[in-house]
């Protein structure tokens, strides 16, 4: 599903089609009134010469939202719009997303941020939410894992608020181990049930014959040797 | 009886006997037989007397009604024993006691028996059709009814105590009339009528308690007084009494039952005490070497339910701390003393541990009849100590190293051929144990290299000898490479010959040097690092030329030249006199140098021959600071530094001709566990994949079980080592971890 800013190029050619197919898609029809508005606020912050959101332009629209830039906030707004490369919003993109959250107007969509949130915390939504959020930092072709930094910030973002405790000390684990230099998605899905099967700190269930990844075996060693 | 008279039509006039006649006439008869059987002087019965009183019982049954008596002569048949055991027989038995009683009962038993066959022979008639006319028990049975129902009824419990003091008497050494206790019993036996019930409900049970509550009593006191060896011997003869017993006057069925409760008694109860008995218990006897009271044990033992497991057990610990001890003493000897006296130790170790090996079997063979129980303790204790590591060895090296030293020439072991051949089978045995074998085979393989290829190999036969033991032992892929490397030496003698041919006939070819090349096949032997050596152009040339030879024997070859394993003879024209020097090719290299120079600096010497500073400062330093001093060293401190500098030592001198100039070979280990450590990944990496093809989905622990399962031929995977690969494989998308369950996983194709 990786698609190069070439291939999303192309798409955007084709916009007279998938544009009607807007129309007709979703129960909520979109009026053609609110879809100009939409497009209009997707040239506010878009690059003319690529026709899409760039870096910059979140960050505009970041600033404009009030909302910090790495927020976990934005990263739900990309989920919400299928949003495919790291720090780029094309325009099919940008419709999906804002016209699923019926704001036309920069003052409806910083409304609607709560709302959102609301819903991506949502058992049913999280772990989508949680998968998607690592796919979306994936910027290479054939690129399978992440360095550990970033993954760090991730982790902060995505599960900061829910799982300080859980959060803080893996990020301490992964920073001071030498075993892994990446992290997979099958590693990163694992820290994810980690944190929503295992109590924590006492982890009692925690059964490292099971088949949790070997870096969580690894992190709860670590922790067990520092409480002893 | 003949019947005389037959339900014929006979004419002749018969009189009616009456009930109250026949009776009489009857009565005289039983009279008479209580006579003989109370041993009076009385006749025994003629045929005639006998034939008259059967017919008179005949008579009256066949009497037409209301003459026909049966029923009343049935009762009355019963009634004659009844009148007789209440007048006679019970009183008699009444006012005796103890084995007096016995004996009576026995002989009245007896006589109540012939009463019964005299009797019914009498009144046989009612047997014929009156009893089967009216279902009733046959004569038989109603005599013995009456004497059980009578007799032994009122006295089977005080019979019962009698004879039980009596055992206990036999018991405590006292001579007993056994043959009396026999024919009572038979009357327990007899009187079930075709079932033991009497005789288990009315005396086994109650002996077996008492029996039970004997031994118990003199367990409790034995346990306390007596050494295990002497308590096994008395419970071993005690059962043996037992056994005699019950072949002389217990029934046979007792058998079992006795058995199982004297063992109970002796040997269940205090099993744990007895075997754990501080200094005659299991583990003294081991550490003393008592092999008949170990027999002894294990005879006892065995036949009890789970017996033998704590004997068994004992075992093992005994020998699993024998093992640790050895493999401690040449721990702590190899950290007290020097290198070379420590590997010496080592060596010894591998001898003690076989040694050991063969003592124990012989108890697992002999002791413990080759009892599988054993075969496992045996094999457990070894697997726990075999596989310790000495000083920094693992044991898969110390064998290894051990096999080196038997198969090379001027090895430690000066042994004769049969000798060697036993070793290396005990060798072989013991590879058995260790769970590192594809570590061993690494070993094996670097250190046979080093024989092959340095001509230290003593013996070929052994070479192949050993090889063949260990492809039984672990199979073909085991020693596949192996028996690769030996053939390979082969073909290069061969090859050897066509080069000199092919020098023979290109004399321009001809380096002018003696040039012997050893072609392997990469696959076979070891990895060896090479380096981009400056060679001497000598021996530039000496590549070269086979170079050319080679390319006209195939063309599809590459060859990657190990210089590393090369040997030199130089001629060193020293002062005093020109001394052959046997060096490898590295130190030839360096010593060439100075056929142009007389002093080079170490620095010279790295640049002109491209080494690193590790290879260069041990080959300096086998050259001017060790035994043979080649070069002279400026300054000549002990070891080689960067700032030194070397120069040709024309005073050298030795008594010898041709002196070999060694080269401490590197620490091969490192490399052998890295080698060992890639290949377990990839061997890993293999039986998941082909686990995972085969069963297509597979929950975590059954695939890691199988996997420790395939790979345990040639080592014992790290549980972590598989789940690391396993995450490497999912990555490459060979696996994926099931959606719905994270512990499941698939094979994707």
């Amino acid at each position: 599903m990786r698609r190069s800013s070439a291939a999303s190029k192309k798409k955007s050619d084709s916009i007279t089609s998938s544009t009607t197919d807007l129309f007709r898609s979703g129960p909520s029809k979109a009026t053609s009134k609110e879809m100009d508005r939409i497009d209009h606020l997707f040239n506010q912050y878009a690059n003319t010469s690529s026709n899409l959101i760039d870096p910059e332009g979140i960050e505009e629209l970041c600033s404009n939202l009030q909302v910090p830039h790495t927020d976990i906030r934005i990263l739900m707004l990309a989920w919400k719009m299928k949003a495919e490369k790291q720090g780029y919003f094309t325009q099919e993109e940008w419709r999906r997303g804002l016209k699923a959250l019926r704001a036309d107007t920069l003052s409806k969509l910083k409304k609607a941020l709560p709302e959102l949130e609301k819903e991506v915390r949502r058992q049913s939504n999280f772990a989508d939410f949680y998968a998607y959020a690592f796919r979306y930092c994936l910027t290479e072709e054939k690129q399978k894992s992440i360095d550990i930094e970033t993954i760090c910030q991730l982790l902060d973002i995505v599960m900061g608020s829910t799982f300080r405790a859980q959060v803080d000390y893996f990020v301490e684990y992964l920073k001071i181990q030498n075993d892994y230099k990446v992290i997979n998605m099958d590693q990163w899905m694992g820290f994810y049930r980690f944190c929503n099967e295992i109590s924590f700190p006492e982890m009692t269930e925690y059964n490292p014959e099971l088949a949790w990844p070997l870096v969580l075996d690894s992190f709860v060693e670590w922790i067990s040797e520092k409480q002893a | 009886v003949q019947e005389r008279f037959g339900n014929q039509s006979f004419r002749m006039e018969r009189k009616t006997i009456d009930l109250e006649q026949g009776w009489d006439y009857m009565q005289t008869g039983i009279t008479k037989l209580k006579r003989i059987l109370e041993g009076l002087p009385e006749p025994q019965f003629d045929s005639e007397q006998y034939m008259m009183l059967y017919t008179t019982i005949y008579n009256m049954c066949t009497q037409k009604p209301p003459h026909d008596y049966s029923q009343q002569l049935y009762d009355k048949y019963r009634e004659a024993f009844e009148e007789y055991i209440n007048s006679t027989v019970l009183p008699a038995l009444k006012e005796k006691h103890d084995e007096y009683m016995l004996r009576e009962l026995v002989k009245r038993w007896s006589n109540h028996k012939v009463m019964v066959r005299w009797l019914s022979r009498f009144f046989y008639y009612l047997d014929r059709y009156f009893i089967a006319r009216r279902s009733l028990p046959p004569l038989n049975e109603v005599g013995l009814t009456c004497f059980r129902d009578r007799v032994y009824n009122e006295l089977h419990s005080k019979v019962k105590d009698a004879v039980i003091a009596l055992v206990d008497k036999e018991r405590e050494g006292e001579q007993i009339d056994r043959a009396l206790l026999k024919n009572v019993l038979d009357i327990y036996v007899e009187i079930g009528m075709g079932q033991m019930e009497r005789y288990e409900a009315d005396f086994e049970s109650f002996m077996l308690l008492d029996s039970a509550s004997y031994y118990s009593r003199k367990a409790s006191s034995w346990i306390q007084e007596d050494s295990c060896p002497d308590y096994m011997l008395k419970s071993e003869e005690c059962l043996k009494k037992e056994r005699e017993r019950v072949a002389h006057y217990l029934h046979s069925s007792s058998e079992p039952k006795l058995v199982e409760k004297v063992q109970h008694e002796l040997l269940v109860v205090y099993a744990n005490q007895l075997l754990e008995k501080e200094h005659s218990g299991c583990r003294a006897l081991l550490r003393d070497d008592k092999v008949d009271d170990l027999s002894r044990m294990y005879r006892l033992y065995h036949k009890i339910a789970k017996g033998l497991e704590p004997v068994a057990n004992i075992f093992k610990q005994h020998v699993t701390a024998e093992g640790n001890a050895l493999v401690q003493q040449a721990e702590d000897t190899a950290t007290n003393q020097a290198a070379n006296i420590a590997s010496v130790q080592e060596q010894v170790l591998i001898r003690k541990v076989i040694e050991l090996h063969d003592k124990y079997m012989v108890y697992v063979v002999e002791c413990f009849q080759s009892h599988t129980l054993f075969h496992k303790a045996l094999k457990e204790a070894f697997e726990i100590f075999c596989n310790k590591t000495v000083a920094g060895s693992s044991s898969a090296e110390l064998l290894a190293t051990f096999c080196d030293n038997i198969l090379k020439k001027g090895g430690s072991e000066k042994l004769s051929d049969e000798a060697i051949e036993d070793t290396l089978e005990k060798v072989v045995k013991l590879l058995a144990y260790i769970s590192d074998k594809d570590l061993f085979a690494e070993f094996y393989r670097k250190k046979l290299a080093r024989r092959l290829l340095f001509d230290r190999s003593a013996n070929d036969d052994h070479e192949r000898s050993i090889l063949t033991k260990l492809k039984q032992q672990c199979g073909g892929q085991f020693t596949s490479k192996m028996e690769g490397m030996v053939t390979d030496l082969t073909l290069a003698r061969e090859n050897q010959t066509s080069f000199e041919e092919y020098l023979g006939n290109n004399p321009a070819a001809n380096p002018g040097i003696d040039l012997t090349v050893t072609v392997l096949t990469t696959g076979f032997w070891p990895s060896y690092k090479s380096f981009d050596i400056n060679l001497p152009s000598e021996m530039v040339k000496c590549v070269e030329v086979f170079k050319g030879f080679y390319e006209t024997k195939t063309k599809h070859r590459k060859l990657t030249w190990i210089y590393s394993l090369g040997t030199c003879h130089l001629n060193g024209k020293f002062d005093h006199k020109p001394i052959e020097l046997v060096v490898s090719t590295y130190q030839a290299a360096v010593l060439l140098l100075f056929n142009t120079t007389d002093k080079l600096s170490y620095n010279d010497i790295l640049t002109q021959l491209n080494l690193s500073h590790e290879d260069l400062v041990r080959l300096l330093h086998s050259l001017s600071c060790a035994r043979y001093k080649i070069l002279t060293k400026e300054p000549s401190t002990k070891t080689v530094s960067q700032t030194d500098s070397f120069e040709f030592n024309a005073k050298f001198t030795d008594r010898m001709r041709r002196i070999k100039i060694p080269l401490p070979p590197v620490d091969e280990r490192k490399k052998v566990v890295e080698d060992v450590d890639k290949d377990r990944r990839y061997a890993i990496d293999a039986a998941i994949v082909r686990i995972m093809k085969s069963r297509k989905v597979l929950g975590h622990q059954q695939l890691v079980s199988e996997c420790v399962e395939q790979l345990s031929r040639m080592f014992k995977p790290d549980i972590k080592a598989i789940k690391k690969r396993m995450e490497d494989l999912i990555t490459r998308d060979y696996l994926e971890r099931d959606k719905e369950n994270p512990n499941m996983f698939r094979y994707l194709a």
